[in-house]
């Protein structure tokens, strides 16, 4: 059975030019709406930072947590991977009866879905620390805390840094069936007319252009952080 | 927690559609399930018949790296909704349209991952295949295909995944799956919408399940599994 | 040691010159498992030593000199550092005070060659100034350009890393020194350089130094004393070089030396050390009458040309001799000529090199003092005698 799909047309066909009359691209269009875009472009921005900064949260406390014990790695990835695969229109519904709708429904559910990328990326990190690097710090007296912080962690930083690439990229994209939540987002104004060029191409470009920002801010930090990675022998 | 109950409920029995005249849920929800699995099936097949030969071309000469690395990347970036949404406002609806767009998103994992295993395939074992006198084709099927096979299935598990979780939204661009439910609540009411909700998850749980299954099926004894679940690197379908 | 020393001016705890270390009756053995991979451990090393642990794989050499910076704890026994039991103290701040260099370094690649030799000062909390003047003195000190301080270890090669790694040992001039086998994976010309280096800098610097190494010929070289463990963690024979070679004191350490050992003791003697031949000396113009009675009762039947200053010029012949006078030019140049001082080991193998039978020997100022032959180390060798020296000391730096 097919759904009428009971949608509202955000164009005008009668009163708009030939453009949005014949659907084309309409930059003119875009021109005179993009206030409309707006408040839908900054929740999609809340949605992602805020997910992907508690998930980093989580998932470095978790991180820590299995790098002492080391057993807890498996089950771990291993429920974080369960989260992973369901899928989000699924889990924005799922966890309505429970939280409602709202941003703080489709934030735990985005927030979830970064747990395995980065417990995952800082695990690894972490494990590919050389062993010699570790043995030479706290031979020359580190305290294992001081080991963590100012060795591991540090040397861990690139495989975090791809880890939160990921994360974000992907979150970005998830934000985008938010509004099925109830959350807004730009995916809110795609789907309002899903039909009408102008609008799909403008608002599936912006969520884009959010996730290569996002890439690209997170790759300068990188730079710039961490000097000792372009250093290699001459 | 009722919602639930009657979420349930609407799995296993029909009723009535909130704007009457038709059945809904229960039996009814079979035909939506087949083209779920139909429209996956088809594209994740049309996907892995190019980027499977694609791949392990490009990975046996050793070329196109960066695109083959990339394009996962790239695929990350581009929201399901808005590739579909994109289809729809240029191409139309129809089981076609929404296929080619699900081939699009099923493409990257398979194509990355099928990449990094012929590359990562032991070089040795290439080398001295190569020096026994096997031709390309024969050190491509005997030696690089089954060495990189753990790591190929690995990228038709997250593309299924994947393609499981956005074919929830082809309603959308009118293939009626197991999403239509979710997107027409007005006719299914809000327990339709949880019922399929549930069984969209328990698919994507299913599938992820049977492909493990598959992926640790293929791989070869004396390579290690760990190997394989470190490198592959899964993208999370919508 | 040098007063500009910035680490001797306020050191950070008790002791600053080298320290005595003494292992009593130390033994570990891992959980789970009934064969201790030491057992009943003794030994003592006096300060300003370098004591070398040596035996094969799986002996415990390595855990035998990690239980004395507690990165491994032991299960009995006790071990001493200048009279106090490692026990006494928190690990990390015990390791602070004992430098640590292993094979593969460990050295921080986030952090900049400056960076990692000043990471015990900063623990230790030593203000910028004193740091930064420690940092550049330490880069002198192992050598190294000062101007790769703020380099990364990934742009220094593998000889200059443990160069660096020793740098960062010495940080805090701790009194002992723990090195697993440092130079194991240099290449084997820059080990040999490495090696005298490290000798040299141990004759300046005087640390009590626990050595681990599986290279036998590395341990005769560098060790004032010698341990040779067997698996288990049993000592074999604790003695010096020259004792551990000419003594060995059974069939293990005897096989583990090896069957050259007469040959490795040519390594621990100087030419200096053998009685040289006495060498006809000539110089051109004089009676040819005078110079066959020295040849005469020399114990070579050749004569050997020299300069107005003693420096030999060259080998003469019989015929050279039949005339009224010298005559010059030699022969055969003198060469190969051996310094008195070099080690016997070199000399030897520069005649062997040559393909003669014996060499001038010369003093330090290049006049001949005697011959050095074949046979006159062979001789020496069937006796049996050594001498007592400190690798540095063999390694041309004076106390």
């Amino acid at each position: 059975m097919i759904a009428l799909l009971a949608q509202v047309e955000i164009r005008d066909r009668a009163a708009e030019d030939g453009c949005v009359a014949g659907n084309g691209f309409c930059p003119g269009w875009i021109a005179d709406n993009l206030d409309r875009y707006l408040e839908p472009f900054w929740q999609h921005v809340y949605l992602s930072i805020v997910a992907v900064v508690v998930g980093f949260a989580i998932a470095f406390a978790l991180a820590l947590l299995a790098h002492e014990r080391r057993w807890l790695v498996g089950p771990i990835i291993g429920i974080t991977g369960v989260l992973y695969t369901l899928p989000s229109i699924a889990v924005f519904f799922l966890l309505q009866p429970i939280t409602g709708r709202g941003a703080l429904t489709a934030l735990i559910a985005l927030t979830a879905y970064t747990l395995l990328i980065l417990f995952r990326n800082i695990v690894t990190g972490l494990e590919n620390v050389p062993s010699e690097t570790k043995d030479a710090a706290r031979g020359i007296g580190y305290t294992d805390r001081q080991v963590l912080w100012k060795v591991e962690l540090p040397l861990a930083m690139p495989e975090i840094i791809a880890g939160l690439r990921i994360a974000a990229t992907t979150t970005v994209g998830l934000a985008t069936l938010a509004f099925f939540a109830g959350a807004g987002g730009l995916g809110g104004e795609i789907f309002a007319d899903i039909t009408f060029k102008s609008n799909v191409v403008f608002a599936g470009g912006l969520c884009l252009a959010l996730a290569i920002l996002l890439d690209v801010m997170l790759l300068a930090a990188q730079r710039l952080l961490l000097p000792w990675r372009r250093a290699v022998a001459t | 927690m009722s919602e639930f109950a009657g979420a349930i409920d609407f799995i296993l029995h029909e009723r009535e559609s909130q704007t009457g005249g038709t059945q809904v849920g229960g039996q009814q929800l079979l035909p939506l399930l087949w083209d779920h699995l139909q429209l996956t099936g088809v594209s994740v097949a049309v996907a892995v018949a190019i980027a499977v030969p694609l791949a392990l071309w490009l990975g046996h000469v050793g070329r196109g790296e960066l695109l083959a690395t990339s394009v996962a990347n790239v695929g990350r970036a581009v929201p399901s909704l808005a590739l579909i949404a994109f289809f729809v406002a240029y191409l139309g609806v129809g089981f076609t349209n929404v296929t080619l767009a699900l081939v699009l998103l099923a493409i990257p994992p398979i194509l990355t991952n099928t990449y990094v295993g012929v590359r990562q395939a032991d070089r040795d074992a290439v080398d001295a295949a190569r020096g026994m006198g096997m031709t390309g084709a024969q050190i491509v099927r005997r030696v690089e295909l089954p060495l990189a096979l753990p790591l190929v299935m690995g990228g038709i598990r997250t593309s299924v995944v994947n393609v499981i979780a956005t074919a929830t939204i082809a309603p959308l661009a009118g293939v009626a799956t197991l999403g239509d439910p979710i997107i027409a609540a007005g006719v299914y009411g809000t327990e339709g919408r949880l019922g399929a909700a549930i069984l969209v998850a328990l698919l994507a749980v299913a599938a992820e399940a049977l492909f493990a299954l598959l992926q640790r099926e293929v791989t070869p004894r004396g390579l290690s599994s760990t190997r394989t679940a470190k490198t592959s690197r899964r993208l999370k379908p919508a | 040691m040098t007063s500009s020393n910035t680490a001797q001016a306020e050191g950070p705890d008790a002791y600053r010159e080298a320290t005595t270390l003494e292992l009593r009756r130390v033994s570990k053995t891992y959980p789970g498992s009934d064969r201790p991979v030491i057992s009943d451990l003794s030994l003592e090393v006096g300060a300003g030593e370098i004591c070398v642990l040596v035996g094969p794989s799986g002996c415990g050499k390595t855990t035998a000199m990690r239980m004395v910076n507690r990165m491994v704890d032991m299960t009995s026994g006790d071990i001493l550092v200048g009279g106090r039991s490692v026990r006494a103290r928190p690990a990390a701040k015990l390791r602070r005070e004992i430098g640590y260099v292993i094979q593969q370094i460990g050295l921080f690649p986030h952090q900049t060659i400056g960076e990692n030799v000043a990471a015990v000062p900063r623990l230790l909390g030593w203000d910028r100034r004193r740091t930064e003047a420690r940092v550049d003195e330490l880069i002198a000190l192992v050598g190294l350009d000062a101007e790769l301080r703020d380099r990364y270890p990934a742009q220094l090669s593998g000889g200059q890393r443990q160069r660096v790694g020793v740098a960062r040992a010495l940080a805090s001039d701790p009194p002992l020194m723990l090195m697993d086998e440092p130079f194991g994976a240099i290449d084997p010309i820059n080990r040999e350089r490495l090696q005298n280096e490290f000798l040299r800098l141990q004759g300046r610097l005087r640390k009590t130094v626990v050595f681990v190494t599986h290279d036998i010929d590395e341990a005769i070289k560098m060790g004032d004393k010698i341990a040779v463990m067997k698996v288990g963690g049993v000592l074999a024979q604790y003695a010096s070089p020259a004792e551990l070679l000419t003594a060995p004191a059974d069939e293990f350490v005897e096989d583990f030396v090896g069957a050259d050992r007469a040959l490795k003791r040519l390594a621990l003697l100087r030419v200096r050390d053998v009685d040289l031949w006495r060498a006809p000396l000539v110089r051109e113009g004089e009676p040819t009458a005078a110079a066959r009675a020295r040849v005469a009762e020399s114990d070579l039947p050749y004569p050997l040309l020299v300069d107005a200053d003693g420096r030999p010029l060259g080998w003469l012949s019989e015929r050279d001799l039949a005339r009224e006078r010298v005559r010059a030019p030699a022969d055969s140049g003198p060469e190969p000529v051996v310094d008195r001082d070099a080690v016997l080991r070199d000399a030897l193998a520069d005649i062997l090199q040559a393909g003669t039978q014996y060499a001038p020997v010369v003093d330090g100022a290049g006049g001949a003092v005697g011959v050095l032959s074949i046979d006159v180390v062979g001789h020496f060798l069937a006796q049996g005698d050594t001498t007592e020296e400190s690798p540095s000391a063999r390694a041309g730096v004076d106390p």
